[in-house]
């Protein structure tokens, strides 16, 4: 159970790794693939199917192939000459170190706060279910709006003006 | 011997486990089954490469490959041989390491895919609570592949095929999900062996498959149109299309390399063929009641194999679509009118049992399909053909 445990941790952060530290950015966004499936690898591990599967299918089916279009149709796939790393990346490292220590105290004060359990909750797909046109209902409502408006927003930034030359 | 024979591959493998300590038992029982699934496929894809090329044949009117073993029925073998001895050509300028691993991705995502199909009765490698969930999650991980074999091969055709090959597979999975929830609101359930047995039952001897109902045959001719997109097949193989991309993402592939992408999309129709007949067509069970005496996973290869002959029927008769009518026609026909189909469902599953759910489906559904096929065709401005001949 260990093992796996720290075989797949260094998985997800090696790909995590590769991804800021590769020079070429397709190679980034593979990488940042690898961290993913490491991530949902992780869940399984924990019997979360659910969310292990629904990661695979967002992050790596969507979002991963949106991340390599976008690459691909700026034209950012060839390599930049002052080569890779940002001019302000001491802030960047302190900005994300301070983020880091934020959630890993969040993360350590909730393991005095919330009383341990003895076991795993079974929780199945119907339960998630339930849950979610149930209790959270509204956060759901919620998200759906959001990304309603976000696709229409996308489509209006899309679309040609009308009268405008194509 | 009826129920014998229906649990034959069961008994099979347990004997065989028996031979062994307890502690190996529950291990080797896994093996023994992940070993009959990557045998029996790639059979099944052999045999049908020979039957797609004999029956293309007979379409186009010429006889097909008959010069290896009786009928040409070892060309196969020989293609395999071929393959596994060509020389492996890796382009100077590709990216070797992403050029390497995309042929292993597809193969070994689309073959994960099988784990959750019920191939017959208790015949299901894992029997997944939220197995519809994992099979699309396979399958989506299979676009990556596509993209990584045609980005690395650095050539122009590749990289536009594997553009064509993402796009068009995103669009499509969209319906793919969209019509199989459909019949998850109406199982409720995402484990696909609960999902045929909701469907196992028999009204005197017609059987409660979902495709004989309205909403399930909107639903399967909707899942039928992105699954054959889903795998590349023509009317949908523009990302392969000989005539402008060469071979589309998988030009800069030979040898073996080839054969694994050649293996790849047939599985991928052998496992979206499988998911389509579990879902709508009862999987395993007998299409009539007093047939239910032939073993289960008797009917579900047939199931299977039926599909991969309309494939290969498909394929023989429609031309190519073009780039932007494969988008709107994915964009405003099939999807709004799966989605009309999930409100359907709805409407199905809470108007409880009688005869009157029957005639406002249909109706709604038959009207809408008439509806938007009139708006759409209108839209058209077809004028009259323009012929124009090289001088």
């Amino acid at each position: 159970m260990n093992f796996v445990f720290y075989l797949l941790a260094a998985l997800t952060l090696g790909g995590g790794l590769a991804a800021v530290l590769l020079k070429h950015l397709v190679h980034s966004a593979l990488a940042t693939t690898v961290a993913f499936a490491g991530l949902a690898l992780l869940f399984l591990q924990l019997d979360a199917q659910f969310a292990g599967f629904a990661q695979i299918l967002v992050y790596i089916g969507a979002v991963a192939i949106l991340i390599v279009f976008a690459i691909l149709l700026t034209r950012g796939s060839d390599l930049p000459k002052g080569g890779v790393f940002s001019a302000t990346w001491f802030v960047g490292l302190v900005i994300a170190a301070g983020v880091f220590a934020v959630l890993g105290w969040a993360v350590l004060i909730s393991v005095e706060a919330l009383p341990q359990q003895a076991s795993v909750p079974a929780v199945t797909v119907h339960d998630i279910g339930i849950a979610l046109v149930g209790r959270y209902v509204l956060p759901l409502e919620i998200v759906a709006l959001l990304l309603t408006a976000a696709t229409i927003g996308a489509v209006i930034v899309a679309m040609h003006e009308k009268g405008a030359p194509k | 011997m009826a129920a014998n024979l229906d649990q034959i591959f069961i008994h099979l493998r347990d004997w065989l486990v028996a031979f062994l300590p307890v502690v190996l038992r529950p291990a080797t029982g896994v093996l023994l089954s992940v070993i009959a699934i990557v045998c029996v496929f790639p059979g099944l894809f052999a045999l049908t490469t020979v039957f797609e090329r004999k029956g293309l044949g007979r379409i186009q009117n010429r006889l097909g490959p008959n010069r290896v073993g009786p009928f040409g029925f070892f060309q196969p073998i020989a293609d395999g041989i071929k393959s596994l001895t060509k020389e492996d050509i890796v382009p100077l300028s590709a990216n070797a390491g992403v050029h390497f691993l995309a042929p292993l991705v597809l193969v070994v995502t689309v073959f994960m895919g099988f784990a959750v199909l019920p191939m017959g009765r208790n015949m299901v490698l894992v029997d997944m609570d939220a197995g519809l969930l994992f099979f699309f999650a396979m399958g989506a991980a299979t676009e990556l592949s596509v993209f990584m074999a045609g980005w690395s091969s650095r050539n122009k055709y590749s990289l536009l095929g594997a553009m064509r090959a993402v796009a068009q597979m995103i669009s499509y999975e969209v319906v793919l999900l969209l019509s199989s929830v459909s019949v998850v609101m109406i199982s409720g359930s995402l484990s696909l062996p609960k999902i045929v047995d909701a469907q196992n039952q028999y009204t005197g001897v017609f059987p409660h498959w979902y495709i004989f109902t309205p909403w399930g045959l909107a639903g399967f001719i909707m899942y039928a149109i992105a699954a054959t997109a889903e795998t590349n097949r023509s009317p949908f193989d523009l990302p392969e299309g000989e005539s402008e991309l060469v071979a589309g993402y998988h030009t800069e592939y030979s040898g073996f390399k080839f054969a694994l992408f050649f293996l790849g999309e047939y599985l991928a129709m052998f496992s979206i063929s499988g998911l389509g007949t579990t879902l709508f067509l009862g999987g395993w069970s007998a299409p009539l009641s007093f047939l239910t005496f032939i073993p289960s996973w008797c009917w579900f290869f047939g199931k299977v194999m039926l599909s991969i002959f309309v494939f290969i029927w498909m394929r023989g008769t429609l031309p190519r679509l073009r780039q932007d009518q494969l988008m709107n026609f994915a964009w405003k026909f099939v999807l709004p009118f799966t989605l009309l189909d999930l409100m359907v469902t709805a409407l199905w599953r809470f108007m409880g049992d009688g005869w009157l759910r029957w005639v406002v489906c249909t109706v709604i559904l038959g009207t809408a399909y008439v509806f938007m096929a009139r708006l759409q065709w209108r839209q058209k401005h077809i004028g009259p053909r323009s012929y124009r001949y090289a001088e």
